[in-house]
């Protein structure tokens, strides 16, 4: 439950993220949405018509204006004399109420198609945080030796939130930009052909520049995410290494460090700035560009006669229309292929082998004595190299089995084994006569308590972290547990007893917590026992109280305990000795000392100073 | 405010920029002017082509300049966000640098990373984006609005309603959407929190059969943030659509009012009143835009206020260690505490009460007691991460308080509980810090080997140089462990702190390493913090602790008769045979 590291989740838009395949990610994207895809066509349809409908406004517009333009009186200087202008007010009002109807609808239909759009993604988004929470459990334990928790993490918070976030944008822009462009095309030159190439022309070339522009830019982007992305490592190394800069005098060294950093990152980031600063100002100007070039055409039109003035009033919002698209696409071409690299990720993760589905397996045990058999097991982490090599061993029902071994001799190993997190290359295991290979692996589970060594607390009511995923657990049992593992004293000083919140800023001691993991298993009660003893940082006193409950916790069930204490060695009646994975010993402690192997090699080093 | 941060030459780049920004409105403002001309000229029965020409000509020169200029402010703007940037980012990091641990914990390590990280990030944006913003819209709008108040007041009195209405509009949705907007954030950091702790727990969950306990936490935390994020969202698609609709509604009204005007007009003003017309729907829509553009800054603007203060909040604290005067001491590799007490600041009980001992020159001095007896405090004082409340520490004779911090910590090679490594590699980890960068490699290996590391270290491919992950994930925690007490020994310091450093050693490495140790450098004084008997049984002095305070000193032999909390600590990890009971 530590605290999320301060880089990644937030940052900055990524750029150029891009997906293997583009079309199979959209295509798995748009399967994905299920029962939403029929909305999401309609959205898109309603897109469409909606940009269709901004497109039919200027036309209109165009005609009021030429309406408005004869009723204008003007001064015929030839003739000096006025030619009264003729105003059809009639027809101006109902073209305008044509006008206030249609933007109506065109801003209702903007509206739903947003909707649904947001909708839709937040509801795959959502979908997508379900699966991934459900599959995190279904996987082996084996894909998480290879995989970070940060890997994880970052599939289920960046990824997804991208989803949610620039599916609906990317997509409904990508449709609305497109029926634009198209659209104001044809209008143009159903309009007038001329003024139509005019208006492109200019438009292309202004565009063609800043084509140029940009593509310089790109450079200067990526630099500014790599220069970004150093300067957060740096900070946060350095942060969490302060107590060795100090002590070390590293001061000077990270200090010139961190100013090359930031020398370099300020000027990537002073080119980003600039250069992406200068999209704007030259689309205003590639707008005015289109603007003067469709007025200096139109006017020579409108003095040929060939058009009137109307049509010049109708190209001057047809060249708006038609460079914002331009933008537009551009970007959400980049935000398309950002969601399908996202995408790609969080199904990759969702593709991942499952554990093996056991529902037609039906052995069970009713009544567990609790005798357990290694027969010839062979296992290794990786197919290539076998780190256990045939381990046969019997244990007797009740008898207490420790496990020794130097740190980094996997010794959890046999924890993974027992409990089947992981499945042996060969061999078998037997718990009373079944191989735990013909049950279920739940049913497996619940035979055994389990205590680790990193006592893992969630966030909820003490009462919620003892009794977990256990069903119809009394107050009456709790305080008996808590009583045995020496915690009722603490309990009764909390303000709401057993409904007292734990999180990471309440003040459990790590005794507190351990006794809360021991006495989540006397809660399990299972027939069987799997003990982690670690017992660093606690004082004695509590360290005394948390033997006596984990004593109390083996005492009638078979126990396999990864042991540090020596009293839990010395009485317990088999000893696995482990080292580099393997078993390389196993015995009493008597036997094994007679042996003179590596056991009595460690144990005789640790309190006996004058050997050697 | 943060922005006293600013230098002279930021704010004779923001005067420059107020100025050309002036000159932008100016030419932008003109563009409309020209616009009318040309409808003059176009609706006008004999038109001018060479006026339409010329005309036309002023109006791309007029947006030519207005590139030039947008884009002399644009470079201005940048380099004052970036350079304002990495001052501020500079001062915060020179600041974290001279802090003790007491401001480290009173922060947080994770938020110090942020608030050098993300919050000035979103200064560097917001300075970019708002200032051009808050120099711009106001000059603009004012402009603006001088140029259609001499024209007719229906018009003026329509784009009075439609800058009323739009920011009602998207105050409105910002109101309603924004707090939520910040749900979001502790919403996803909750769906976080369940994810990870699903992760970190997997062995756990799968233990209990607790999978669908813990799915249907999850799904609720999802139910959460989506039900948030749905509100928040839907809202935001009510903004855009209301916006165009009053932005189109205006400049129909701007049409519509003037098709009346025009009709009860007297013949001779009509053609103005129409020019008018054309221009007064651009002014309209540039106070409209000009609006939007204030409105949305100031929604923005509260998020970086938070940033910089939290900036501020870093770059004003004034360390608690500083510094002292400088002393001339001898570097013997003496240790006296005496009678040290010591409080947290703002706590009320001490640490530790009245503690007194001396380690002198070559001997091994151990601490023992339980978790929270204050041994780790003790030891801290001696480099000042901490500086004793009451008594003195002492290093080779003198008060620590007197050295400078860098002196001071030259003589000492502190090995912390939790042993720290750099990215990079082994061999630039082992010659970390003042004084030891420039160790030869003989001298690395000798460190490396007398930590008991070198056959780990060796049996790697790439020896020495092999890479050493962010936070050391690629080795095992024994394995930064000795690394960590090799890079002391690379320092060749008088003293040596171990604070619970061979913790995750074994038995037999703990013992080997002690010894080589003992035999390499038998000059050096050392202190060692340890949880185990084991460790300091051998250790000329032993200092026990219980509660802050010293309840016993000796040898183990010594103790094990006199003190009944040494006793007590033994017995807990050794039989009495073993004792010698």
């Amino acid at each position: 439950m530590s605290p999320a590291p301060g880089h990644g989740r937030r940052g900055p838009p990524m750029r150029g993220a891009k997906a293997d395949d583009f079309r199979l990610a959209w295509k798995r994207l748009f399967e994905y949405m299920g029962s939403y895809r029929i909305p999401f066509l309609v959205a898109m349809v309603i897109a469409c018509i909606g940009t269709v409908l901004t497109l039919a406004g200027p036309n209109i517009i165009s005609d009021v204006t030429d309406l408005i333009q004869a009723g204008v009186s003007v001064f015929d200087q030839d003739h000096g004399q006025w030619i009264v202008g003729q105003m059809d007010l009639d027809r101006i009002v109902s073209l305008c109420l044509l006008l206030v109807a249609l933007y109506a609808v065109s801003a209702v239909l903007t509206f739903v198609q947003q909707y649904i759009m947001t909708t839709i993604s937040q509801r795959t988004a959502s979908n997508f945080r379900r699966d991934i929470s459900r599959k995190i459990n279904r996987l082996p334990l084996r894909y998480f030796d290879s995989s970070t928790t940060g890997d994880v993490m970052s599939r289920v918070t960046n990824d997804v939130d991208t989803l949610g976030q620039s599916m609906n944008q990317s997509i409904s822009t990508m449709a609305t930009s497109v029926t634009l462009l198209a659209g104001s095309v044809v209008m143009m030159l159903y309009t007038n052909m001329t003024m139509a190439a005019t208006a492109i022309l200019s438009s292309l070339a202004g565009f063609a520049f800043m084509a140029v522009v940009m593509g310089r830019s790109q450079k200067y982007f990526d630099r500014q995410q790599t220069d970004l992305g150093a300067m957060n490592g740096h900070v946060e190394e350095m942060y969490s290494g302060h107590l060795v800069m100090k002590t070390y005098g590293g001061e000077a060294a990270a200090k010139a460090e961190f100013d090359g950093i930031n020398r370099s990152l300020y000027r990537s980031g002073f080119m980003s700035q600039f250069l992406g600063g200068l999209m704007m100002p030259f689309m205003n100007f590639i707008g005015n560009l289109g603007y003067v070039m469709v007025c200096i055409v139109g006017a020579l039109l409108v003095m040929d006669g060939s058009i009137s003035f109307g049509v010049i009033m109708a190209f001057m919002i047809y060249v708006r229309l038609f460079t914002q698209p331009l933008t537009q696409i551009s970007q959400a071409v980049v935000s398309m292929q950002a969601v399908a690299a996202a995408a790609e990720r969080v199904f990759g993760f969702l593709d991942e082998p499952e554990m093996e589905d056991e529902s037609g397996k039906s052995a069970r045990l009713d009544h567990v004595e609790g005798h357990v058999e290694f027969r010839d097991v062979r296992f290794g982490y990786t197919s290539d190299r076998e780190i256990i090599h045939g381990f046969s061993a019997e244990v007797l029902p009740g008898q207490k089995v420790a496990i020794v071994g130097p740190t980094g001799a996997g010794k959890t190993t046999m924890v993974n084994l027992l409990m089947r997190f992981y499945e042996v290359n060969s061999g078998d295991i037997l718990i009373d006569g079944v191989s735990t290979r013909d049950m279920r692996r739940e049913d497996v589970h619940d035979l055994f308590c389990m205590v680790l060594q990193d006592t893992w607390l969630f966030e909820g009511t003490l009462r919620e972290n003892l009794v977990y995923s256990k069903e119809g657990v009394t107050d009456e049992r709790l305080d008996e547990v808590c009583r045995a593992v020496g915690l009722y004293h603490y309990v009764q000083t909390l303000p709401d007893g057993y409904d007292t919140r734990i999180n990471d800023a309440s003040e459990m001691s790590a005794g507190q917590r351990q006794q809360v993991t021991i006495a989540r298993a006397m809660i399990e009660d299972a027939p069987l026992l799997i003990l982690d003893e670690a017992t660093s940082s606690v004082d004695t006193r509590t360290e005394r109280v948390i033997q006596e409950a984990m004593d109390r916790l083996t005492e009638n069930r078979t126990s396999f305990v990864i042991a540090h204490r020596l009293s839990t060695i010395r009485n317990s009646d088999l000893i696995l000795v482990m080292r580099d994975g393997n078993i390389i010993e196993q015995g009493t402690h008597d036997g094994l000392l007679a042996q003179g192997g590596f056991y009595a090699n460690l144990y005789n080093s640790q309190f006996d100073p004058e050997e050697e | 405010m943060i922005l006293k941060y600013l230098n002279a030459k930021h704010w004779a780049a923001i005067a420059v920029c107020v100025v050309l920004v002036a000159v932008m409105v100016y030419l932008e403002l003109e563009i409309p002017g020209y616009m009318t001309s040309i409808t003059a000229q176009l609706t006008g029965l004999n038109t001018d082509m060479d006026v339409v020409l010329a005309d036309g000509g002023m109006m791309l020169a007029c947006a030519f300049g207005s590139l030039v200029v947008s884009i002399v402010v644009g470079c201005l703007a940048a380099w004052i966000a970036t350079s304002f940037s990495m001052r501020l980012r500079d001062l915060e990091y020179s600041a974290v640098q001279s802090f003790s641990l007491e401001e480290m914990n009173r922060f947080s390590t994770s938020s110090l990373i942020t608030r050098s990280t993300n919050d000035i990030t979103q200064i560097q944006m917001t300075t970019a984006m708002g200032l051009m913003i808050i120099i711009r819209a106001p000059i603009m709008a004012v402009w603006a609005i001088t140029k259609i108040l001499d024209k007719n007041w229906e018009w003026t009195v329509a784009t009075a309603v439609g800058v009323v209405a739009i920011v009602t509009i998207i105050s409105i949705v910002m109101l309603y959407a924004i707090p939520r907007f910040k749900r979001i954030q502790g919403l996803t950091d909750n769906v976080n929190r369940v994810t990870r702790e699903n992760l970190s727990g997997i062995r756990v969950v799968r233990a209990y059969n607790a999978e669908s306990y813990q799915e249907a936490k999850s799904e609720e935390a999802n139910r959460e943030l989506t039900d948030t994020n749905l509100s928040a969202n839907r809202a935001m698609a009510t903004m855009f659509p209301a916006m165009m609709l009053v932005m189109n509604g205006l400049s129909l009204a701007i049409y519509w009012i003037g098709a009346t005007l025009i009709d009860a007009a007297a013949m001779e003003d009509q053609l103005t009143l129409f020019s008018d017309m054309v221009v007064f729907s651009s002014y309209a829509m540039q106070v409209v835009m000009s609006f939007i553009m204030l409105v949305m800054i100031f929604m923005i603007l509260p998020r970086a206020m938070v940033a910089s203060k939290r900036v501020q909040e870093v770059i004003n604290t004034v360390p608690s260690i500083r510094d002292g005067p400088g002393a001339d001491a001898p570097r013997e590799g003496t240790v006296e505490f005496r009678n040290v007490s010591f409080k947290y600041p703002g706590t009320s009980g001490d640490v530790l009460h009245d503690v007194s001992f001396t380690a002198s020159k070559g001997e091994t001095v151990a601490i023992i007691g339980a978790t929270g007896s204050g041994k780790t405090t003790a030891v801290d004082l001696i480099p000042r991460l901490y500086d004793a409340t009451e008594g003195q520490v002492l290093v080779d004779g003198v008060d620590v308080r007197e050295y400078r911090l860098q002196d001071l910590r030259d003589r000492i090679g502190y090995v912390p509980q939790k042993a720290f490594m750099f990215k990079g590699t082994i061999e630039s980890n082992v010659r970390y810090g003042h004084g030891s960068e420039a160790s030869t490699e003989e001298q690395v290996r000798r460190a490396v080997g007398i930590a008991q590391a070198a056959e780990f270290v060796e049996s790697k491919e790439g020896g020495y140089g092999s890479e050493v992950a962010q936070g050391g994930t690629n080795l095992s925690g024994g394995q930064r462990q000795r690394l960590s007490i090799a890079r002391a020994v690379c320092r060749d310091p008088e003293i040596y702190i171990f604070d619970d450093s061979f913790s995750a050693l074994d038995y037999r490495t703990d013992r080997v390493l002690r010894e080589a140790l003992k035999r390499e450098v038998s000059g050096a004084t050392m202190l060692i913090v340890a949880q185990r008997i084991g460790t300091i049984i051998d250790a000329d002095r032993i200092v026990v602790l219980d509660d802050g305070e010293v309840v016993g000193m000796g040898r183990h032999e010594e103790l094990l008769r006199t003190c009944p909390v040494y006793l007590d600590i033994a017995r807990s990890q050794l039989s009495d045979e073993e004792l010698g009971l």
